[in-house]
């Protein structure tokens, strides 16, 4: 057992399907007599709509049926909801403007859904939207965040001034103002943490099925949480009654955040699946995806920061426009308030913050979470402006941090915005990365590398994140519009094998895996005899879904509590059969012992006998079955430190990662293969982010530049070096498992950090992400002319 | 329509197309090999990459019609039955896999390399994979699987 148990890197069960393409992506789901559906999208960034003629369309070979606005308005399919309401610093609601299923009048970014064609083939649904004639007239797009809210921009929604969708504070100005008048020393900075598409590899897609026999529906779709999906399907959208819809999300090739939100095409499928009769299936081709995935990031901030003579940080402000484009998507109004601004304290002991969050609409796709949501636009304002203090202070970087570190005797530590961090040892995390980081010889690195012609620089990030969201009561009162528990089912067959019904959901994570890992350990059964199953509405009880690393802190514990449960019962059984009393049971690893003896019942004997209840008293249910709800007592805080070494190339602009070091603090770890393979693919999202990838609308035209991949630049292999990974543990104190989350650590520490390193290398205090050659090699050169 | 034949994973077979269909839609729609992927619709992601007379070749940028007498194989025609082939084996071994979508066209991808290269540096797997994207793994745990891969497949 001990090779597979908690701790233990047991090798993953889904791989084999995976690796012999056996997999069940939604568009590897084929049903009988399926339709196709084509969206015809807004070729415009903003737009009157003065008339749509689909009649040239619906005679065109194949086509089933043609859809607008219009049809989708007169069948009372509500619009696209948002989640979460955020209040605003004089205590409004924010704006809320509809988000229509297929625009009606108005189209509000390129890519926006105008229409809907759904034929016997996928090439004649296409075919047949050529066909189809919108008359539009165009109004000037919007695409720049920070001037959004110019008089003068265009104006997206009609009771939204300014495109100002809410303005929004938290911390204590006061005490920050009043910090900042008696400061020695004040850094500042301005930001552009840029905006991003996910990219997931599999696309999203959709399958609708009707069942006039039972009036029910079913989705298929590439969610990260299929019962939330149902709800919003359900409750706001297509007013069908829960228990008449099944939404199941299968194999899902990657999310990262982008699959998590409700998406008009999974209800225009679902919808027309009734309308036509017939299943109706639509698979995203990557030019879809990029124009309509939710993107992710996208703020322009000022920071500053007060300190007094010896570099401890007195007090930050942050001022932060963050982009929504052109509609409200799911979550999207929490990430840059509650998943962002609660973060600003860092790793750090600043006694005052104050941060104000203005939300714009602009005309471009909307923005969601995205890995990390809001905690790697947080840590990248920290990580660079503690960067900017050590240079303006003369200091080593690791020594300003280590100034201000939170200690360890300090937790529960309560932040100036709002959160209570519960555990952690950021000292012993900075310390173990700069052994693994070999620091003591990075001059010599830096002094070789030089005679070389090479610039080279190293950055540090001592990143903080708030992972498994979190009690219901605290976000319920900040504005969400769901509980965030999550639930677990153990169904014990009376061979002694088990089911866990989990309403988180893996797309990558690995949970078929560890939960299972989990669950076998405190079962005593082997990995073998355990299934986890997730992803379909009609057989988990429900759930929440993964995102925000919740799915083992969260999910994982009403696992626990699930198997506990299972315990009590047990217990009763192993009482009955071994003639006990149940106060005597003892259990351990699958094993009932009655105290002080060695009469013992295995698990496997207790399930059997819990299916064959032969001579059952009468108060002993048959059965062993267990359902557990689990809601947190608090966020989990994973955190770390990484540090880049970087290598720049003045002459052609090029960033070489030279070292990556990383030491995270997740808590408990239940597989550290799996958690590893996590900070790796963060990290490689982070470098994105920082060295590559930028959304890019034309600011004239709002068109989208970086539409494929032939203009969005994706990390490749050889863009990234292998990483140097440790981990430090100071286990969760309020979760059974110990766990804290390791989902979005390397995307959130990635950017700071390698930023960090190459304004080090440049000599400068900042360079926009991502930092392309062209924009290194501008600085470089430009540092050199200065130079000579 | 055109016909065509060809000999997909050992298997004769041949079916009807419309002439502008691509051979990944044939493989999965026609003979429901669902194992290669559509990952983007620019030949840049490499979800789709099959072998076609050996070689690793991506599947949407090949019309069905071009393969016309080709042997073809994809991700389910590599394991034999049970047993995975050393490189899908090193993948799992490596946890050189998250989502999974990738994987077909990596493993596929993979061993052309070792065919060509049977003891590929990191460098040159690294830059073998330019052509097929992750967006998981951060491709530390592929290239370590390839790196194994190779060894083993020599075995």
């Amino acid at each position: 057992m001990a090779d597979t148990g908690i701790g233990a890197s047991v090798k993953r069960k889904e791989d084999f399907r995976f690796l012999t393409g056996q997999g069940h992506y939604t568009d590897d789901i084929n049903k009988h007599g399926q339709t196709y559906a084509y969206f015809l999208r807004s070729p415009h960034a903003h737009a009157k709509i003065r008339k749509v003629d689909t009649a040239a369309a619906a005679k065109m070979p194949g086509v089933v049926a043609v859809f607008t606005g219009a049809d989708v308005a007169a069948d009372k399919v509500g619009g696209l909801i948002c989640g979460w309401t955020v209040t605003d610093r004089f205590g409004k609601p924010h704006k809320a403007p509809p988000h229509p299923i297929l625009a009606n009048e108005k189209v509000r970014y390129v890519g926006d859904h105008v229409a809907v064609v759904i034929a016997e083939s996928i090439a004649q649904a296409k075919d047949a939207a050529e066909a189809i004639e919108v008359d539009y007239e165009e109004l000037p797009a919007v695409v720049d965040t920070a001037t959004a809210m110019d008089p003068k921009a265009a104006q997206l929604h009609a009771d939204v001034p300014n495109n100002l969708c809410y303005d929004w504070e938290l911390g204590d100005k006061a005490a920050v103002d009043a910090a900042f008048a008696k400061a020695a020393k004040v850094s500042k900075l301005d930001l552009v943490n840029n905006r991003l598409i996910p990219n997931a590899m599999e696309p999203r897609a959709a399958i609708g099925e009707y069942d006039a026999g039972t009036d029910s529906y079913t989705c298929y779709s590439t969610s990260q949480n299929p019962h939330v999906l149902r709800l919003i399907l359900c409750a706001f959208i297509m007013g069908v009654p829960e228990h008449k819809m099944r939404v199941i999300a299968p194999d899902v090739g990657g999310g990262f955040g982008s699959k998590i939100f409700c998406y008009a095409e999974e209800v225009v499928c679902t919808w027309a699946a009734k309308k036509v009769k017939r299943p109706v299936k639509w698979t995203a081709e990557r030019g879809e995806s990029f124009v309509s995935d939710a993107h992710g990031r996208d703020h322009v901030s000022h920071v500053e920061m007060a300190m007094d003579k010896d570099g401890k940080f007195l007090a930050m402000k942050v001022d932060t426009i963050a982009s929504m484009g052109a509609y409200l998507s799911t979550f999207a109004t929490c990430v840059p308030t509650y998943l962002y601004a609660t973060l600003l304290a860092g790793q750090y002991t600043a006694p005052a913050i104050y941060c104000n969050v203005k939300a714009v609409f602009t005309t471009t796709a909307p923005v969601d979470a995205y890995r990390g949501a809001g905690r790697p636009e947080a840590t990248y304002v920290v990580e660079r402006i503690v960067e900017n203090c050590a240079r303006d202070m003369k200091l080593d970087p690791a020594e300003i941090r280590r100034r201000n570190f939170i200690k360890p005797d300090a937790f529960p530590y309560q932040t100036p915005v709002a959160l209570q961090y519960d555990s952690g040892n950021y000292e012993k995390a900075l310390d173990e990365a700069l052994k693994l980081a070999d620091y003591k010889g990075y001059p010599a690195r830096k002094a070789e590398a030089a005679k070389r012609g090479k610039l080279r620089g190293i950055g540090f990030s001592a990143y903080i994140e708030a992972c498994g969201i979190a009690p219901s009561a605290v976000v319920g009162s900040l504005g969400a519009g769901v509980g965030l528990w999550e639930s677990a089912q153990i169904r014990f067959n009376p061979t002694g094998t088990a089911q866990v019904l989990t309403g988180s959901h893996s797309h990558g994570q690995g949970h078929e895996t560890t939960l299972a890992q989990v669950v076998a350990d405190k079962l005593g059964l082997s990995v073998d005899a355990v299934t986890v199953v997730h992803g379909d509405t009609s057989q988990v009880p429900f759930g929440m879904g993964t995102y925000g690393s919740r799915s083992l802190a969260v999910g994982g514990s009403a696992a626990v509590k699930a198997i506990d449960k299972i315990v009590a019962k047990g217990k009763k059984i192993a009482a009955h059969l071994l003639e006990a009393s149940v106060d005597d049971i003892q259990y351990s690893k699958g094993v009932f012992k009655v105290a002080g003896t060695d009469r013992q019942k295995t698990i496997q004997e207790i399930a059997f006998a819990a299916y064959v209840p032969h001579n059952y008293p009468k108060d002993l249910e048959p059965g062993l079955d267990e359902t557990a709800f689990y809601d947190p007592a608090n966020f989990t805080y994973p955190a770390g430190v990484h540090i880049a070494e970087v290598e720049i190339d003045p002459d052609t602009g090029v960033t070489t990662i030279a070292n990556w070091s990383a030491v995270d603090d997740f808590g408990n770890v239940i597989n550290p293969m799996v958690v590893e393979g996590q900070v790796h693919g963060g990290i490689a999202q982070g470098v994105g982010q920082a060295l590559l990838e930028g959304c890019v609308y034309d600011k004239e035209t709002g068109q989208l530049l970086t539409g494929s991949y032939m203009d969005y630049c994706m990390p490749r292999a050889d863009d990234l070096p292998s990483f140097k990974i440790g981990t430090i543990s100071t286990p969760c104190p309020h979760n059974p498992l110990g766990v804290k989350g390791c989902g979005e650590a390397g995307a959130i520490a990635a950017p700071a950090a390698l930023v960090n390193a190459i304004t080090d290398a440049l000599g400068v205090r900042d360079i926009p992400m991502p930092a392309s050659p062209e924009r290194v090699w501008r600085v470089a050169q430009g540092a050199k002319m200065a130079a000579e | 329509m055109p016909t065509v034949s060809l000999t997909v994973n050992g298997k004769s077979v041949s079916g009807e197309v419309e002439a502008r269909t691509l051979l990944v839609h044939f493989l999965r729609e026609k003979l429901s090999l669902t194992g290669t992927h559509v990952g983007c619709d620019t030949s840049q992601c490499g979800a789709c990459v099959v072998h076609v007379n050996g070689k690793s070749v991506k599947s949407c940028t090949m019309l069905a019609v071009q393969a016309d007498g080709a042997k073809v194989t994809t991700i389910e025609g590599l394991a034999n039955g049970a047993e995975l082939h050393p490189m899908q084996a090193a993948f799992r071994e490596h946890h050189g896999l998250q989502c999974g979508f990738c994987t077909p066209g990596m493993v596929m991808s993979a061993v052309d390399l070792v065919q060509n290269n049977p003891a590929p540096s990191e460098k040159d797997v690294r830059e073998w994979l330019e052509g097929n994207i992750c967006r998981c793994t951060g491709y530390h745990n592929i290239v370590k699987a390839i790196q194994a891969g190779a060894q083993a497949m020599k075995r």
